[in-house]
């Protein structure tokens, strides 16, 4: 079934409704978020048929988000539930802690949450857009600090991907040059928006704290993408990734600094899979997607090479099998390991990929703990507008690299701090609170006080790396399996010093600024780190189930995502990270997709896989 | 759970929201008798008249499309969304459980909800923009906190009214200004509430919070406190000097 793409005109769009009309393609990309929407596009430009499965439903960001939608014309003015915990009008589809029908289990202990969207694009429909690189010290953590592991290439190695990704996706910033924060190279990032009030005065506050605050980089065009020279840049060799790019560019809008970026983006200003990377994949001719296909695992031949994957047909609850010459899973962290772990064969009783019993392992999120405060030199300010690009136009990379290579700190690995605040939209749960303030003010007095309150809280978030470990993993449940018969993850977690000492760290250095800023603490300063930390998987930042290496005794896959034990596998999601940096791993997702793509492309030409 | 059907709608409340409240009502005293009166006899409606929404500035709109059901094959085109609580219509948000309180309970509300936040020269009161019926739809909602407020806020209006009887022999929507201050007095700050005030003191503070998000949430709360953003514009302005210089960051 063939229709017109409604937000590319001229182009024929296909979404198969029919998928046993064909069963073989070169590639089957298992996902379509940031890691399967970046590999179904390197790949169908370079001429590959393939097939892009995803587990959820098909969803159209032009037609389907809720630009300029308010509060109030929301159910319990956009409050969050069970379903929606992120607001009702949140950019995720059928997802959440919990997916019915599709449970998760913790080990005895563990209190791990697992958040997951079922929907074409997967959760950069939603994500908060932050895109930093990792830096030098980054990819060689081991060597620096002798805890964890290396990465088996360097920061040089992917810097011009994190060029060229910039570059295609839209990435505003500054050009600051500092300690592990490296910059892009000149003409790749957008310019960052102007600061806001509470972004210059936590500036100041900071300067006698020595904590440097320099301009955030967030996956949003602060102006429109150059369509006639840009993606000769990006693809120099590729007319057909020139044409179908350039058609993408002029598609997207510049952002128009209004409505939540969180609620997704229907004019194409931010970063998601779905406005970004499908369309022009899509656009090639070269690539169909089948929503709704929940895969199970991948198919191997006795020789060990991977045949195709089994999925089911959600909407028919049937089984169905594809092949192809490559497989490339994306499914995120913790699914991806889950494939390959419910991937049993006679070679391999203990999942395809997994000769290294590491498949599982390592699993790592971010360490996270917040504070606010209240600050009496913003109340009464002149009313103006605050929106700007949603996310953050300022932020505060870790700084304390030196001390703590010294010992000094007390835990191996740093933090960088995301903060905000200002005149915002009201929504539920607006003033709640103020009594506190105001000695329980009600009456004309309660409106005199709010428009005193109005915009004088800012919040801190710290975003710190968490050193794996062996005591925090996922494997298969023995005892439970979701609706379609798939034996579920079971989640084993546990902190260690490092990040909770960092999580107590965090809070007592929010309260350092705060306090220089003239403000009030919200909240407390637990010195208990383990009472400051976020819990396992609540940053949504899940990495690292198989990790890549050197060694294929030590690591799942090589440096470019493939598979040691199973050479036409490859993995192009968070599963493959090594650490987890501070940095928010989306952006080095999509870089590192690319870098595996190349590589893929050039197994290919080699004859050594397919 | 999200694959449930839409709760059945007993009451004629699917109606989009936006739409504000049920009849503005600004309880002073002459008008008490007669709303108590009315409300004996009419349903207390979610819905706003196409009045009274252009009045506000809200367009009530024509109602969603039905949503495809969860099993349709797809066609090739967007299904778009299911109607379902995990993937609800968010073109076209409607609530679809049924409102709880009653009509006399409403009427305690109402008069709450505008003792809490009362018409001044800048801004009106809470019940002129719906903010009582926004305490029902928040209480009537299907959720484990929101059931657990619905106990909270029906104990507290038993409770108000058991209190305004005590002391002033009337139920609290028909007390003076002065008698509701002499109550509310009393429960307005848990810290400072006597051990005898402490649960009705729980109570005011969350019809105090509902209250807020209801009232700040509309065009009229939002001019009065001076949001002035979701604007599309061409470029984002760094702040004005005005701001800068009460920041000192000239």
């Amino acid at each position: 079934m063939i229709v017109a793409h409604p937000s590319l005109p001229g182009v024929r769009r296909v979404f198969l409704s029919n998928p046993k009309a064909q069963t073989e393609y070169d590639v089957i990309v298992v996902g379509s978020g940031a890691g399967g929407g970046m590999a179904a596009y390197q790949l169908a430009v370079a001429g590959l048929k393939v097939l892009v499965l995803e587990a959820g439903r098909n969803y159209d960001p032009v037609r389907e988000t809720p630009m300029f939608k308010l509060p109030r014309e929301a159910p319990l003015r956009g409050a969050g539930y069970r379903e929606k915990p992120f607001g009702f009008y949140d950019a995720t589809v059928d997802g959440g802690w919990e997916v019915p029908g599709e449970p998760y289990t913790n080990a005895p202990g563990t209190d791990f949450r697992w958040w997951r969207a079922r929907m074409l694009g997967g959760r950069t429909n939603h994500w908060g857009r932050i895109s930093l690189r990792m830096g030098e010290y980054d990819f060689k953590p081991k060597t620096r600090d002798g805890l964890g592991a290396d990465w088996p290439l360097t920061y040089q190695d992917l810097a011009p991907y994190y060029d060229r990704t910039e570059m295609l996706i839209g990435v505003y910033g500054g050009d600051d040059d500092l300690e592990n924060t490296p910059r892009s190279s000149p003409g790749v990032l957008q310019p960052a928006p102007a600061p806001r009030a509470v972004e210059l005065l936590a500036k100041k506050a900071c300067g006698p704290l020595k904590i440097p605050v320099i301009p955030a980089h967030l996956a949003i065009m602060t102006k429109r993408q150059d369509a006639n020279t840009l993606p000769k840049r990006i693809h120099p060799d590729n007319p057909l990734a020139q044409r179908v790019l350039a058609q993408s560019m002029r598609e997207r809008q510049a952002c128009f600094w209004a409505t939540p970026c969180g609620n997704g983006c229907s004019i194409k200003a931010n970063f998601q899979s779905t406005t970004v990377l499908l369309p022009p994949a899509l656009a090639t001719g070269n690539v169909d997607i089948v929503p709704d296909a929940m895969v199970r695992e991948v198919t191997v031949d006795r020789t060990g090479k991977a045949t195709g994957v089994s999925y089911i047909d959600k909407r028919t609850r049937t089984d169905r099998h594809v092949k192809a010459r490559v497989v490339v899973l994306a499914a995120s962290a913790a699914e991806t390991a889950r494939i390959l772990l419910n991937s049993k064969s006679e070679q391999a009783p203990n999942g395809v990929s997994n000769s290294s019993g590491l498949v599982g392992k390592y699993l790592m999120d971010t360490v996270g703990a917040g504070l606010g405060g209240q600050i009496p030199i913003l109340e009464n300010l002149p009313p103006h507008n605050t929106d700007g690009a949603s996310g953050m136009h300022m932020y505060m990379p870790w700084w304390l690299y030196q001390e703590q290579l010294a010992g000094k700190l007390g835990f191996a690995r740093g933090y960088h701090i995301e903060f905000g605040g200002g005149r915002s939209m009201p929504g539920n749960g607006t003033f709640s609170g103020l009594e506190t303030y105001t000695q329980g003010a009600y009456g004309k007095r309660l409106k005199e006080e709010a428009r005193r309150y109005y915009g004088s809280f800012m919040w801190f978030d710290g975003r710190g790396e968490m050193i794996p470990n062996e005591d925090s993993y996922c494997d298969i449940d023995p005892d439970t399996v979701d609706q379609w018969g798939i034996p579920v993850l079971r989640f084993h977690w546990k902190w260690s010093e490092h990040e909770t000492r960092q999580a107590a760290h965090m809070q007592k250095t929010f309260a350092e600024i705060i306090e220089a800023m003239g403000g009030k603490l919200t909240g407390r300063v637990e010195t208990d780190g383990s009472r400051a930390i976020a819990r396992g998987g609540q940053i949504i930042h899940e990495v690292g189930t198989c990790r890549m290496g050197d060694d294929p005794r030590t690591s799942v896959v090589n440096q470019y995502g493939q598979s040691w034990d199973v050479k036409n596998l490859f993995i192009t999601d968070g599963a493959t990270f090594v650490s987890n940096a501070d940095k928010n791993p989306t952006l080095s997702i999509l870089a590192l997709a690319w870098r595996s793509c190349d590589h893929l492309l050039d197994e290919l030409q080699k004859r050594n896989i397919g | 759970m999200s694959d449930a059907p839409e709760l059945p709608n007993t009451d004629g409340t699917d109606t989009p929201i936006g739409a504000d409240e049920s009849a503005p009502v600004t309880l002073k005293r002459r008008d008490a008798l007669r709303v108590l009166a009315a409300a004996a006899t009419l349903p207390v409606l979610d819905g706003l008249a196409a009045g009274e929404a252009e009045a506000q500035g809200t367009t009530p709109r024509p109602a969603a499309p039905a949503a495809a059901p969860a099993t349709q094959a797809p066609t090739g085109v967007t299904p778009g969304p299911r109607g379902t609580l995990a993937d609800p219509d968010l073109l076209y948000p409607r609530t679809n459980w049924p409102r709880r309180l009653t009509t006399a309970e409403m009427v305690t509300i109402t008069a709450l909800c505008d003792v809490i936040i009362p018409a001044d020269e800048k801004s009106p009161a809470a019940s002129a923009v719906g903010a009582p019926s926004y305490v029902n739809e928040h209480v009537s909602a299907p959720y484990d906190g929101n059931q657990r407020d619905l106990v909270r806020v029906r104990g507290g209006i038993a409770w108000i009214n058991l209190e305004s009887r005590k002391r002033f022999s009337r139920d609290f929507a028909r007390l003076t200004a002065a008698q509701k201050t002499a109550i509310c007095d009393d429960i307005c700050h848990l810290p400072n509430a006597k051990p005898e005030f402490r649960a009705a003191a729980r109570f005011f503070d969350l019809v105090r919070d509902l209250t807020a998000t209801a009232f700040y949430t509309t065009d009229a709360g939002m001019k009065d406190i001076g949001y002035v953003g979701n604007v599309a514009m061409p470029k984002f302005d760094p702040p004005p000097p005005a701001v800068l210089r009460q920041l000192g960051l000239e």
